[in-house]
């Protein structure tokens, strides 16, 4: 009913200088800022913490593999092959003896770097050429989004394994290849979220009281337009791990014997019928990462004020 | 002091039963885990063809008590105790269901913002169609024939044109009158105006209010107007209801209310609206002969073009504006919404280059300068925002806005800067403390102060403030005019003041420049304009100003 379209707006109007008196009408957000993290935890943040642990759980599988367990990642006991998960080998072990556990443990290191190595290459890459697309107005700004414009038209999986026969196989490769494929949407948004900012008022007042172009860009215009392109990395660096196992489970990333979590689903795929633990639990850990970094996403672009 | 005669008398049907009786309402809000409550057992009565006003500052619950009668509370909002009763029925236990049925039939609302309360995706005349539909009045021919009928009642040109159009296509002031349309369109017995007119020019705003009035003296209809308006409640009300806090201050007839206010609240917001406040500022004299022979700023014959789309076409904002305005004095430009005052303004700061004609500036020609004689020439000249929520960093801290203009300028040891902010802080009447937080935890006048300080720390010898005090509430607003005054006789400034509130020029400014399309239509002193308006356009905008009707017969 469009009569009625005005209840949510009008609580969130601005309030005068009455402000102490009535703290409990307006300024919900402003009140649920002030309160503690552990209140912010309780209730419906459940979920954002069991995603934070299981990020967390990942990080501390990559730095210290051997905390975890005993078995190694890379070397198989003989006459222990395809075993079904047991006391010994909690998710059983592969076709040459391997600990399954071991190496999802020791794969994490290897897909969490490929990730970040990832992110880090479009975020920067991406917000650069959006930062500059955005406020030089002009050619160079037109160029530079079209150029974006055409890495958006061919398909991510194509690009990046076009890169990868370009750069030579490996790991850290992949992860270079697949960062190259989110320059375009980084530079997108980031470019939205820059001419956001330089049209409001206080880039305009920074200007107007003797500011540079360079000193705005670094003090208003940057950090403002920032906190969205944040939680686009977090987003990415699930579909980093999705993608770098893609092109680890099509024999283009980390050659064998590496415990890549897409090789993994890779090598499991042959005894699906037998093992069906060898690609079911690592593309489970796979997905349970990915949607962890996805809900911390979500959680960063709620914080946005 | 005697009432319009049409205001007096409400038609005499049914006077005992009101149309609505609140009584001793509470309402709460929820944060994280407990209900606070907003509105402190409010109770007031609405009786058959009255027109109630509700009045108060932001956050003084005014909107929160309007929500709870038509059901409307946002989610964490709770009606604690208390009773609202529709014709006699107590309607604050309804499930939403029952509340559905009296909604645009009984009840119905206004909406504030005409530009957003509209589905841009759909015709006008489906949007007035629906309340029809859903409350199944006639079949698809009835309901066309009494939308194009309820939006040439409503006073739209070309009704059956309008019906067809989308609101995109609307001014502002057409776009309220669809909304009013809807409202009407069930010939509701109570219509909640919930600042119907706050977002539109003071002559559009005249209509609006004369055709609600209209309306519901042709339906009978009683309103219940919500408005931080004074000047609006006193033109428009029988009754008023002064809010604060979330307790009402004082009641009672509007005419015996503003005659001799008995709480100090209701005196205070009398004295601050600048619409009821009969005499000028006495502080104004002073600062006129103050005012040297110099002039600090000279436009001449002033030309601003833009051009629409990628086309040759343009679209003359300002068409050969003049002004001068001595040192140290007030300079208004005062016009409606598109009459380019705010495009003049911002050719005097240099932030556009006027198409033709001179801007001078403390001597200096501003449409000469460019790059850094152009950022030199920043320091003598800045511009205040209207909206004090847009202007500032969000992620800064006070201290770091206010220090921000010396870091551009030359070499100042960190500790002078400290001082310098300290001491401009306390010259806008802020408390230290401020200095660490960020805007988001200042209200709308302390971020106001925040900007004028963002603004005086460079010791300019003019500042520009475009509808500098038109976001805030009256008491602020006051508060924040005295200081624009201190501040003039202190350091000596020179004000351009851009305005659609006439009532504030008249306050304020020593000279002004009435704007309309473009042209000047009418300058000289404030007294010259406002007694003897040279124009037909500067005489309706005076009448216009809300309040002018009670003071008439004060």
């Amino acid at each position: 009913m469009t009569t009625f379209d005005t209840t949510e707006r009008t609580l969130l109007q601005p309030e005068g200088g009455f402000l102490g008196k009535v703290s409990a009408a307006l300024p919900f957000r402003r009140q649920a800022e002030a309160k503690s993290w552990s209140h912010r935890l309780k209730g419906a943040q459940i979920g954002l913490v069991l995603a934070w642990f299981m990020i967390a759980i990942a990080i501390l599988w990559a730095v210290f593999p051997e905390l975890f367990t005993s078995h190694s990642g890379t070397v198989g006991v003989a006459g222990t092959q395809l075993r079904a998960p047991s006391a010994a080998h909690w998710l059983g072990t592969d076709a040459l003896g391997r600990d399954v556990f071991a190496r999802i443990i020791y794969g994490a290191v290897n897909s969490l770097s490929g990730a970040f190595v990832s992110v880090t290459v479009g975020l920067l890459f991406g917000t650069a050429l959006g930062l500059i697309a955005g406020s030089v107005r002009g050619m160079i700004g037109d160029v530079i989004m079209r150029i974006v414009d055409v890495l958006l038209s061919i398909p991510n999986l194509l690009l990046s394994l076009t890169i990868i026969i370009l750069l030579g196989f490996g790991t850290i490769n992949a992860a270079i290849a697949v960062g190259i494929t989110s320059v375009a949407s980084f530079a997108r948004l980031a470019r939205s979220e820059v001419v956001r900012v330089r049209n409001s008022d206080y880039v305009e007042a920074a200007f107007g009281s003797g500011g540079t172009f360079g000193r705005v860009l670094l003090r208003h215009i940057l950090p403002n337009s920032l906190t969205s392109v944040i939680a686009l990395a977090a987003l990415q660096f699930g579909s980093a791990i999705l993608a770098i196992s893609t092109l680890g489970f099509l024999g283009y990333g980390a050659p064998p014997p590496t415990p890549e979590w897409g090789l993994l689903i890779a090598e499991g795929r042959n005894y699906i019928a037998r093992a069906w633990w060898l690609t079911a639990v690592p593309g489970f850990v796979v997905i349970l990462v990915v949607l962890s970094a996805n809900r911390i996403s979500q959680s960063f672009g709620k914080v946005r004020t | 002091m005697t009432l319009a005669p049409d205001l007096a008398a409400p038609p005499a049907r049914a006077l005992d039963t009101p149309v609505l009786e609140i009584d001793n309402l509470v309402l709460a809000y929820k944060d994280d885990e407990a209900f606070h409550p907003v509105v402190h057992g409010v109770s007031f009565q609405v009786r058959p063809g009255e027109v109630v006003a509700l009045v108060g500052e932001s956050g003084s619950g005014k909107t929160t008590t309007a929500q709870a009668v038509i059901g409307l509370l946002a989610e964490n909002g709770r009606l604690e105790s208390g009773a609202i009763r529709l014709n006699g029925t107590d309607i604050s236990t309804w499930s939403r269901r029952q509340l559905d049925a009296i909604r645009g039939s009984k009840i119905s609302l206004i909406p504030q913002d005409p530009t957003s309360s509209l589905n841009p995706v759909k015709t006008i005349g489906d949007q007035v169609g629906e309340i029809l539909k859903i409350h199944g009045r006639g079949d698809k021919k009835a309901i066309e024939a009494r939308v194009i009928e309820l939006l040439a009642r409503v006073g739209l040109s070309r009704p059956e044109l309008r019906a067809r159009q989308y609101p995109h296509e609307l001014s502002g002031g057409m776009r309220q009158r669809v909304l009013i349309a809807i409202a009407i369109a069930l010939e509701p017995a109570l219509i909640i105006a919930d600042e119907p007119t706050s977002a539109l020019d003071v002559t559009v705003q005249k209509r609006i209010l004369d055709l609600i009035d209209d309306l519901r003296r042709e339906f009978g209809t009683a309103v219940l107007l919500v408005t931080h308006d004074l000047g609006v409640a006193a033109d428009r009300s029988n009754h008023l209801v002064v809010l604060q806090g979330g307790r009402i201050q004082e009641q009672g007839p509007t005419a015996q209310v503003l005659a001799a206010p008995r709480s100090p609240y209701t005196r205070k917001l009398l004295t601050d609206a600048p619409s009821l406040t009969k005499a000028q500022r006495p502080s104004k004299g002073k600062s006129t002969s103050a005012a040297s022979d110099e002039y600090s700023i000279v436009v001449e014959d002033l030309v601003q073009d833009f051009s629409l789309g990628s086309g040759r076409e343009k679209f003359r904002a300002v068409d050969g504006v003049s002004f001068k305005v001595r040192k140290g004095s007030t300079h208004a430009i005062v016009g409606e919404s598109g009459s380019g005052k705010t495009t003049t303004a911002r050719s005097v700061v240099a932030f556009q280059k006027p198409t033709s004609g001179r801007i001078l500036v403390d001597g200096i020609d501003v449409t000469t300068l460019h790059g850094e004689s152009l950022r030199q020439f920043r320091k003598k000249i800045q511009l205040v925002y209207q909206n004090p929520f847009g202007s500032l960093d969000p992620l800064q801290s006070v201290f770091q806005i206010i220090e921000e203009p010396l870091l551009n300028f030359g070499q100042i040891a960190r500790k002078d800067r400290a001082r310098k902010v300290h001491d401009i802080l306390g010259r806008v009447g802020l408390p230290q403390s401020v200095l660490t937080r960020k805007p988001r935890a200042l209200s709308g006048g302390q971020r106001q102060r925040v900007a004028i300080a963002r603004a005086l720390v460079l010791d300019p010898q003019v500042l520009v403030l475009d509808e500098a005090v038109s976001a805030l509430d009256v008491t602020v607003q006051a508060q924040i005019l005295n200081l624009l005054d201190e501040l003039q006789q202190v350091l000596g400034l020179t004000y351009l003041f851009i305005s659609h509130d006439l009532a504030v020029v008249r306050q304020i400014s020593d000279t002004v420049s009435v704007l309309r399309n473009g042209r000047l239509v009418d300058s000289g002193t404030v007294e010259d304009v406002f007694l003897r308006p040279g124009s037909e356009y500067t005489r309706e905008l005076i009448e216009a100003i809300p309040g002018t009707k009670t003071l008439s017969h004060a």
